[in-house]
């Protein structure tokens, strides 16, 4: 009993001295979810560690970003949420967004201004999609190849019909297993022209337009369901073109050295950022959005460039992007914003995605199946 | 108790306190002369044994009550609330409520969508579920029977407080009490002591409570008077509402706060219906005459064509009919779903052939778990029959070498898998050293079923292995040897004499193999590519991706029954006790 009440009394203590330092109606912990590897790496070295030094929160790392909405369903269901900010697609967050699962942020309330006083609403422009979604980074899934597998007298391939073209460039191509992006690459290389991909997209002769041209290179085809499989897969000779996100093609090309080259021909740009889970209780809230306000303001943006090869949401980050904390290489070039890179682009239409995504995809997998 | 009254009940070779309950029974059946057999302190011997039952039973139960607490919570009962989401489909009612109950008099085949009456409904619903943000989850609900209703509900949401914007700001040029919270509050009380309407704030409190699932008891500081609410029904309901959400959901105090557009087109609504205003003295009176005397210049409010302004799809017939199929509290919609069919008005359909996926991913599944369990069967028997027949010290040893790939981790095994089955992998370079095949035409041994029941074989197979292993031990080796010193045959000795007696481990061994790999998921998804996988990745799929919960509820519940009708199957044809584990 007394060892107890010891205890107890200790505890008491601690508490009420850490509340002592900490701001009294902020949480003194907080988890964020995010996606591991090389992203949460850098994450964790632009945001959490800065910010863990100013205030001596501590910050509990969840790595559960890819199954994320699920759990955030089943949380709310169970009355319990024990995530204060989590890191998802856009996509996602939109979906999180309906669901009332995602809390509705003000940008020029709850983020922080540009440097030269552009509102936070002004400075990540339309890159705010949906009421809950706070952008953090721009990537883009797009193309690598093999270079040692390219024929001998043929250009490297630069098209993205190119992976449509089994005669000239022979050889296994990977792609993801969902119809998001491969429909849209499917009709660009069917002549239809990109302004009308989504309008041929809603019907559903283009639907099976696009699954006809997919048709012509299925037995070519590997399908990955993670973003690790296609780097592995180039990695390992398996492939001759892959599609995947533009870092993990970085650190393939630039940080394990591989024969592989980009294909930046019609990338396709979609957004990563931060929701906050509606319900929080008041003090984790607070810290939350404390968090929030301090890890995408303009400075901490750029500084994930330096780790990461992914563009920051900010216009007025942009500028400030330097060199790759390790390696030293200038990043801009490898930033799928970069205007060399960005000749050709679309950006993933999610109003599209979030009425059509059931439809389509169960032709997709009926498709796949067959 | 009393069906048993006869002797010789004995069902275990040891005595228990059953029997003597039965022979205590027996003798007062007999009905001796004496009357009830009394124990030694004075009760009848048959309370005092049943007494001393009950208490065995009970500390039984006690005992196992923990495990069974336990089961129940963590397993039995979130299985079960997983497997409700299969058929229960109330979002639609709750969400609309008063939309759906007048869309029911709307004639589906009708060419034509709805009338004026059930956009009326729709807009007080709508404008509700958009202030509980509640709109899009239903939205996203619909979206699975009928594309496109999640953005038509996600945009008509966020454009409700638009909607009858003139007749808004006519109120309120009129007269600037239109904006006034107290006016307002005052208005719809009746005055201080004007007779409260207890029942309407007491439906749309169970209205709240349905649509949000949070619970909208306790006072308000806010009953809606008698007599206004007989004068304006529709705006009484409406600021109720208002002053229900006001308070419970958003903290505040209803008399502070200013009215919801909603309430102000119900109140215009109720003048143009001619709610006689002459007649009435209680509070805001003049400015209700002058209201109305306005508005009688203005035309009725068309919610039709505003609701068509805001999205046409408004008036798709589709779109009414998903809302109409989909309105009752139970849906078969998520089951027909899983097995390829489609709910429509006049009864069931199939899906087009180009979406139809789910009864030949079931087909899939069970065939490649048979395929799976034979080849383990046939791999595992000669194992298990070398391993019961070695001396105990080189079993031993040898089983460390079966358990070894069983406590390795599920993933290395099937990453492991990978590297020897892809094509730049260690089998194919082999063989191209060897010569056996040129470098162009590599074999493709991964991504497709061969991949999966290779590598589903090999996880499997000491769950084949150990029930067998086990079984065959108790096989005395003496009867081989006995039937082949009658004259059999080595073959002969094997067939009739020893494999009849392994067959229970081979029972038990398939069952175990069959239904782990019936329900198997993360191997499928990594070697499975696109003719490999099983159905629970589409379950997988409809949890984690689409959020379909009551799809992968009714693919999960067929699964199960799937499973329970071949072990019912199993146990006729084979007898579930000739299955052991040991």
């Amino acid at each position: 009993m007394k060892s107890t009440k010891f205890l107890l009394a200790t505890t008491a203590l601690t508490v009420a001295a850490g509340g002592a330092f900490a701001d009294d109606h902020m949480a003194d912990e907080m988890t964020i979810v995010s996606w591991g590897g090389a992203y949460s790496n850098s994450q964790q070295k632009a945001y959490h560690e800065p910010y863990m030094e100013k205030t001596g929160v501590t910050i509990v790392n969840d790595e559960s970003s890819n199954e994320a909405v699920a759990k955030l369903r089943a949380m709310d269901e169970a009355g319990n949420i024990t995530w204060d900010v989590v890191d998802v697609v856009a996509a996602d967050a939109l979906r999180l967004c309906d669901e009332g699962l995602a809390m509705e942020i003000d940008p020029d309330e709850h983020l922080a201004p540009a440097p030269d006083g552009t509102s936070a609403e002004d400075d990540f422009g339309d890159l705010l999609v949906g009421d809950c979604f706070i952008p953090q980074i721009v990537y883009s899934t797009t193309f690598g190849y093999r270079t040692d597998m390219v024929p001998e007298g043929v250009e490297p391939p630069n098209d993205i019909c190119d992976v449509f073209d089994t005669e000239t460039y022979p050889g296994k191509r990977s792609l993801e297993k969902r119809p998001i992006n491969n429909m849209e690459w499917a009709l660009l290389c069917d002549g239809v022209a990109k302004e009308d991909v989504y309008d041929v997209l809603e019907t559903s002769e283009g639907q099976q337009q696009a699954l006809d041209k997919l048709d012509t290179i299925k037995d070519d085809v590997i399908w990955w369901s993670a973003g690790a499989d296609t780097p592995q897969l180039l990695a390992d000779g398996e492939v001759f073109m892959g599609s995947t996100y533009n870092g993990r093609l970085f650190s393939v090309i630039e940080e394990q050295d591989q024969p592989v080259a980009m294909m930046w021909d019609a990338q396709v740009f979609d957004l990563d950022g931060w929701i906050i889970p509606a319900g929080l209780p008041e003090d984790r809230l607070a810290r939350a959005m404390d968090f929030i306000y301090f890890a995408t303001d303009t400075q901490r943006l750029a500084d994930q460039a330096k780790y990461i090869s992914y563009g920051p949401a900010r216009e007025s980050s942009a500028p400030m992007v330097g060199k790759h904390a390790e390696l030293g290489i200038e990043m801009a070039p490898h930033m799928p914003t970069d205007p060399d890179n960005a000749e050709n682009t679309f950006l993933y239409n999610y109003e599209f995605w979030a009425d059509y995504r059931d439809d389509i995809d169960a032709k997709f997998q009926a498709w796949l199946a067959q | 108790m009393s069906k048993l009254n006869s002797t010789g009940q004995q069902t275990a070779d040891a005595p228990t306190p059953e029997d003597a309950f039965h022979e205590a029974a027996a003798l007062e059946g007999k009905g001796g002369n004496g009357g009830p057999v009394l124990s030694a302190d004075g009760t009848p011997l048959k309370r005092s044994l049943n007494r001393a039952l009950r208490m065995q039973k009970m500390r039984a139960l006690m005992l196992i009550a923990p495990l069974l607490i336990f089961v129940l919570v963590t397993f039995i009962a979130p299985i079960a609330d997983m497997l409700f989401r299969s058929v229960e489909n109330q979002i639609v009612g709750t969400t609309l409520p008063r939309t759906v109950e007048s869309v029911s008099d709307w004639d589906a085949e009708a060419e034509e969508a709805p009338g004026e009456a059930v956009f009326e409904q729709l807009y007080y619903d709508m404008f509700l579920a958009a202030e509980a943000k509640e709109h899009t989850k239903l939205g996203t609900r619909l979206n699975y029977e009928q594309t496109g209703i999640a953005s038509l509900f996600r945009s008509s949401g966020r454009d409700m407080d638009d909607l009858g914007e003139d007749y808004i700001d006519a109120l309120e040029d009129l007269d600037e009490a239109w904006e006034d919270e107290a006016f307002w509050y005052a208005l719809m009380t009746g005055g201080e002591d004007a007779a409260g309407n207890t029942d309407l704030l007491n439906t749309q409190r169970k209205r709240l409570s349905n649509l949000t699932s949070d619970n909208f008891k306790g006072d308000i500081g806010f009953v809606p008077g008698a007599e206004i609410s007989q004068l304006l029904p529709n705006t009484a309901r409406a600021y109720t509402v208002f002053a229900l959400f006001t308070v419970i959901a958003d903290e505040d105090v209803v008399s502070e706060e200013e009215p919801w557009e909603a309430v102000k087109i119900a109140l215009v609504q109720d003048l143009k219906a001619g709610a006689d205003v002459a007649a009435y003295e209680g509070p805001g009176a003049a400015e209700l005459r002058a209201a109305r005397d306005m508005l009688s210049d203005m035309p009725e409010i068309a919610f039709k064509p505003a609701f068509l302004e805001i999205d046409e799809d408004w008036g798709a017939n589709e779109t009414w009919r998903a809302i109409k199929i989909f309105s009752p509290p139970f849906t078969s919609g998520y089951f027909l779903n899983a097995v390829d069919m489609a709910k429509t008005l006049d009864g069931v359909e199939a899906r087009p052939e180009n979406q139809q996926i789910y009864i030949m991913l079931f087909k899939r599944t069970l065939f490649m778990s048979l395929v799976i369990t034979g080849s383990c069967i046939l791999l595992g028997y000669p194992v298990a029959w070398i391993l019961s027949n070695l001396p105990m010290r080189t079993a031993n040893l040898l089983m460390i070498l079966v358990l070894l790939p069983f406590w390795t981790s599920l993933l290395v095994r099937t990453s492991a898998w990978k590297v020897m089955l892809q094509s730049q992998g260690v089998i194919n370079d082999v063989m191209v050293w060897l010569g056996l095949v040129g470098d162009g035409d590599r074999l493709v041994m991964i991504n497709n079923q061969f991949g999966t029941i290779v590598a589903m074989t090999h996880i499997l197979l000491p769950f084949m292995i150990l029930p067998m292993y086990s079984v065959m031990q108790t096989i005395p080796p003496s009867y081989l040897r006995a039937a082949k010193s009658l004259g059999a045959t080595n073959w002969t000795a094997f067939w009739r004499v020893y494999f009849p007696q392994s067959v229970p481990g081979i029972g038990a061994g398939s069952i175990l193999v069959f239904i782990l790999s019936i329900g198997y998921y993360i191997t499928p998804e990594i070697v499975g590519g696109t003719t490999g996988t099983f159905i629970s990745n589409r379950i997988a799929y409809h949890i984690s991706s689409s959020l379909n919960w009551g799809l992968a509820a009714a693919l999960g519940s067929i699964l199960l029954a799937v499973v329970l009708i071949l072990y019912w199957a199993y146990d006729k044809i084979v007898g579930i006790d000739n299955v052991k584990l040991g």
